[in-house]
């Protein structure tokens, strides 16, 4: 695509597209360490994904900012319109993940003090690894105005699902075997929630994305796998 | 469960909208002055009732298509005009049409308000009485009230009809001459920049002016304000260097084009 004719509209542009990238770094950041800290047991690390989210916060105020001002400036038009409509979107869906990602950091301090059933760690840790793959994939593909990708990463999220249905019945397992595992197992089904709505959230953004980039919405429901009629029962 | 398919779904969505029916159609319209070429076999349909935009950088020839409706191009003496454009299945560059009822038919407000210089009564009176619609004085005053209120701009001159039209705001004499081009009875009004020299104020009053007229007339507009033809029209073909690039749905063409010049030209991008 060409440059404007007013040369700080293309400015303004891609001030609001770095924001996005901004955010959408430091939401994987988040996810990543508040995982890490559930993991380990750090405290001080869970703490900092808490006061980081302050940081989201402002940053999605300024990109709100910075887009609402350029509709009044510059009226813009088609794709431009899209991209800056599509920016207060997907800001929206990053805030929300980083809210998320500081419910699982809240929840550190409580699932530390009880015995932990070590092996969980696996279950979770894997479906930390799908999210962040998706959550770092999606802004490269809309940055890269990769339309094809971004249909590709949506489909995708159905793996976090079924992680999050395996993860939800090894729980319960768990709980079954020894009351005394409910506390924190309860707590860490509450972090896999979390983890399989910032999925969602990034479904949300990929799909942001793609209409921005094509001007076509993706069909609504995107294809399932027959396992997830299962999950329902977790949902 | 209710599950529907999305072409169910879509279906049921556009069902309620008919097409409405094509009042005007250009095809392979071209229009030479002198040597040079401004319009090359442009096909365009304008619906009726509905408002059209015709959109593109200047010199595109969206003015001189719009002046090839009325035949307004017969008093410039090198232009040209080839191919062929119907009013209501009938061709207007025909020999036997009269052309000064063509234009009673299809009416025109241009760029500048240009009244003429007498009262606002006789700027809205002149048209009727030269085409003989009213049988006495009494019609008369009544086509010219209820053109003035339609073109909604009574209330603002009824108690000084008599005084002269240019005496007006520059925006009241554009609804002056929207209210003279109505008070003929046209079925299409073709309008050529109709804003352009108006206030913001004076300007939305125009454009709620013009989604009221779609009711009864079919409406076709030069504009060089994007969001003016994404707001009045329902239609918008957009011109560039004398080829019609493309035309479609308004809500599309500003928010999804098909082709790269008019998603160019729309954003800013020209040049």
């Amino acid at each position: 695509m060409g440059e404007h004719t007013v040369a700080s509209f293309d400015e303004e542009l891609e001030h609001i597209d770095r924001l996005i990238r901004d955010m959408d770094e430091l939401a994987a950041a988040m996810v990543a360490a508040s995982i890490r800290a559930l993991l380990a047991s750090d405290n001080a690390m869970a703490q900092r994904v808490v006061s980081d989210d302050a940081i989201m916060d402002a940053r999605q105020r300024e990109l709100d900012d910075s887009a609402i001002t350029l509709i009044a400036k510059r009226q813009p038009m088609a794709q431009d319109l899209r991209a800056v409509v599509g920016a207060i979107r997907m800001a929206g869906d990053l805030e929300r993940i980083g809210d998320l990602a500081k419910n699982i950091a809240k929840r550190v301090n409580a699932v530390g003090q009880s015995a932990t059933p070590r092996n969980l760690s696996h279950g979770i840790d894997a479906m930390a690894d799908l999210v962040l793959e998706q959550l770092r994939g999606v802004v490269e593909h809309y940055v890269s105005r990769n339309a094809g990708a971004l249909k590709e990463l949506r489909a995708a999220d159905e793996k976090i699902d079924v992680k999050y249905t395996a993860v939800f019945r090894e729980l319960l397992t768990y709980m079954m075997e020894d009351p005394r595992n409910i506390t924190a197992c309860t707590h860490l089904l509450f972090c896999a929630k979390n983890l399989e709505r910032i999925g969602d959230h990034v479904t949300n953004i990929a799909e942001n994305a793609y209409y921005v980039v094509t001007g076509q919405q993706l069909p609504a429901d995107r294809p399932k796998l027959d396992e997830t009629t299962m999950s329902a029962s977790a949902t | 469960m209710n599950i529907m398919t999305e072409a169910s779904v879509e279906q049921k969505l556009s069902s309620g909208t008919n097409e409405p029916s094509i009042k005007m159609k250009g095809e392979k319209v071209s229009v030479h002055y002198g040597e040079k070429r401004a319009l090359f076999d442009v096909d365009l349909d304008v619906r009726e009732n509905q408002v059209t935009a015709l959109i593109g950088p200047s010199g595109c020839g969206k003015s001189t298509f719009l002046r090839c409706l009325n035949r307004m191009n017969d008093t410039i003496d090198i232009a040209r005009v080839s191919g062929k454009i119907t009013l209501d299945n009938e061709d207007v560059y025909d020999p036997k049409i009269d052309v000064v009822e063509l234009r009673a038919r299809v009416g025109m407000v241009f760029q500048k308000p240009n009244p003429f210089p007498k009262s606002i009564y006789e700027n809205v009176a002149y048209g009727p009485r030269i085409h003989g619609l009213a049988r006495s004085k009494a019609e008369l005053d009544g086509i010219v009230e209820s053109s003035l209120k339609k073109a909604g701009l009574f209330n603002e001159v009824k108690d000084r009809l008599l005084e002269s039209g240019t005496g007006l705001s520059g925006g009241q004499q554009q609804r002056l001459c929207i209210a003279r081009a109505i008070a003929v009875s046209p079925e299409v009004i073709l309008m050529d920049e109709p804003c352009s020299a108006l206030d913001p104020i004076a300007t939305a009053r125009v454009e709620e002016l013009i989604d009221e007229l779609r009711q009864n007339y079919t409406i076709v507009i030069v504009t060089h304000s994007m969001q003016q033809a994404a707001r009045v029209s329902q239609r918008t073909a957009m011109f560039h260097l004398g080829y019609l690039v493309e035309e479609g749905a308004t809500d599309k063409m500003f928010t999804n084009p098909d082709d790269k010049r008019t998603q160019d030209y729309i954003t800013g991008r020209f040049g």
